[in-house]
């Protein structure tokens, strides 16, 4: 089995053994890495002579034995995570230049695991966008078909780790920007509840949505980062205060008798009739390891995209405020006036898709239109959970489609925002609600994957990740590389 | 939308524009709006606007004490222009 392709618990396997270093695991990948980037465009930055010297201090470690799970694996941050002394960008002309002073806590928890970071990954600008179109840097390319997008807004994170340019990165999910990017390339993304992993230094989008989270080929590898990277920090003021499972552990629960929701609206018109045909096959593996599906009903479901499209814009406008082009940041060239200044700079730095976001998000939230749209959206925000709060007393947890259809054309979006944002239809329902949520592979489609969608109660990643493996143990879906990358 | 909105909107928002990109951000808005305005259609009477998704958190409060050493040499190396220690903008007051 080569290298590229093994799990994260093969390669810890590997490294302990001394079967092969981490030097050479990191050079091997960085090599894949140079060899691929410029049809994928998948990476901002590569950060290889950092990633040679922390992989050589990683084998002294690891010769000295008791090293953790993690130790001396390469691994790529979305480029949404601030990094110490390394350009973070968030896919922003923007922030171009801008050399984080301090790394974000997800950074430090893996960096202090041991984790070789290789580099930094492409994503929409400012993680708004479902195609990875909107980034600065150029869109990414899916591994599947050059011709497609991969997803977005982790769009970068999603094509490393389909590629097998590295068996991990991170990623955060807004309105589905994990699970949808994992479901276009094939492999696993997990989102876990609001609160669970800490969102400092994680440039903030809508923040009482944002959520960072990992894309890995399997649900097992996802346990074993996420018992890294969850838990409590007091840097972050939402950050939640309780024990993290073992999450590898917890992988092995028995299935039988699981009770899983079979959302009604999510098998309604849009989604294509290919893709409905791998998820139910994908539920009927369910039904034969002894799990019971029962339809359940959110009436108000359909509304979660418009009160998405208010909430996170208002957000969003709120949030980027900071970007003044005073304190770091793109700044104009000769300012007439301190008004010239911010709007030029903000003009000129910030792409049309993040305008437009920071427009609609003003407008909300302007006088005379507040109680119209933003409190009317917060108001339904909370029919959607209190109805997905309903569908748990019945089921443990709620499974469906992650996408409508399967990665469509690099260009054919682009020309209507509404078209591109039904593109998160199933998705954000689970970030409205502060839910954690799963995209599995579960087929393929003219040679196209498919993911399907896992979503739990508050702090059930232990339920979703062992619901995930249990599917990972029974079929092959997760293992398939895209062609050309084998 | 009006063109003049959309303006007053950008404004607000510090956000340069030239004219000629206004229709392009007026169609988009326009179609977001009335996208959106299908929130009307929920029923909403006596239900609580919802701004944090999990149940009975409230926001932490940190005790008063100062916990960041000075770093602003660190953090201004970012700065588009400082001297003296200090954020340069153009003047302010005459």
């Amino acid at each position: 089995m080569k290298l590229y392709t093994q799990s994260l618990a093969q390669l810890a396997a590997g490294l302990k053994a001394r079967e092969f270093s981490s030097v050479e695991l990191t050079r091997m990948l960085l090599a894949r890495i140079e060899a691929h980037q410029p049809q994928l465009n998948a990476l901002i930055s590569v950060t290889g002579t950092a990633a040679m010297q922390a992989a050589a201090v990683a084998d002294g470690l690891l010769a000295r034995g008791g090293a953790g799970a993690l130790m001396g694996i390469p691994m790529v941050h979305k480029d949404i995570f601030c990094t110490e002394g390394v350009r973070t960008t968030c896919a922003s002309r923007m922030l171009d230049n801008f050399v984080a002073p301090y790394d974000a806590t997800v950074v430090a928890k893996l960096k202090a695991e041991g984790m070789i970071m290789l580099g930094k990954a492409n994503m929409d600008e400012f993680a708004m966008g479902s195609s990875n179109e909107t980034s600065y840097f150029g869109p990414v390319r899916n591994p599947w078909n050059p011709q497609l997008v991969p997803g977005g807004s982790s769009g970068g994170s999603a094509a490393v780790v389909a590629a097998r340019l590295a068996p991990l990165a991170t990623a955060t999910d807004t309105g589905g920007s994990i699970r949808q990017p994992a479901a276009l390339c094939g492999i696993t993304g997990l989102k876990p509840t609001y609160g669970r992993v800490s969102r400092y230094g994680m440039i903030a989008f809508a923040s009482s949505l944002d959520q960072g989270g990992t894309l890995t080929a399997s649900a097992e590898d996802a346990a074993l980062v996420l018992r890294a990277m969850a838990g409590f920090d007091p840097r972050d003021s939402t950050s939640v205060d309780k024990p993290v499972p073992d999450y590898v552990a917890g992988l092995e629960q028995p299935l039988a008798g699981l009770k899983i929701g079979l959302l009604k609206e999510f098998f309604e018109k849009g989604l294509d009739p290919a893709n409905e045909r791998c998820v139910r096959a994908a539920l009927a593996v369910y039904e034969k390891l002894g799990a019971k599906l029962i339809e359940v009903s959110l009436p108000n479901l359909g509304l979660s995209v418009p009160a998405y499209y208010v909430v996170a814009p208002a957000e969003c406008s709120s949030n980027l405020a900071r970007f003044d082009g005073v304190r770091f940041g793109h700044r104009a060239k000769d300012p007439k006036d301190l008004m010239d200044l911010y709007k030029r700079s903000r003009g000129e730095g910030f792409g049309a898709e993040v305008k437009r976001r920071i427009m609609t998000g003003t407008y909300v939230l302007s006088a005379g239109y507040y109680d119209a749209f933003y409190i009317k959206a917060q108001k339904v925000r909370r029919l959607i959970a209190n109805e997905f709060d309903q569908a748990f007393r019945q089921v443990d947890v709620v499974m469906g489609p992650t996408t409508p259809t399967v990665a469509f054309a690099l260009g054919s979006k682009t020309s209507d925002p509404i078209t591109m944002y039904l593109n998160d239809i199933y998705t954000i329902g689970a970030n409205l609600a502060g839910l954690p949520a799963m995209s599995i592979p579960c087929g393929l489609v003219q040679n196209l994957p498919v993911g399907l969608q896992i979503i739990g109660r508050h702090f059930a990643e232990e339920r979703l990740l062992s619901a995930a493996h249990a599917y990972q143990r029974e079929t092959d879906w997760h293992t398939r590389v895209p062609p050309g990358y084998e | 939308m009006k063109p003049e909105q959309i303006a007053s909107i950008a404004h607000l928002a510090r956000l340069a524009m030239d004219e000629a990109e206004i229709p392009r951000y007026q169609e988009s808005l326009t179609s977001i709006l009335s996208f959106v305005g299908d929130l009307e259609r929920a029923q909403t009477e006596d239900v609580a606007p919802m701004a944090h998704p999990l149940p009975g958190l409230v926001q932490r409060l940190r005790a008063d004490v100062a916990t960041e050493t000075d770093a602003h040499e660190l953090y201004q190396a970012n700065a588009p222009q400082v001297a003296a220690s200090l954020y340069l903008v153009p003047k302010v007051i005459e």
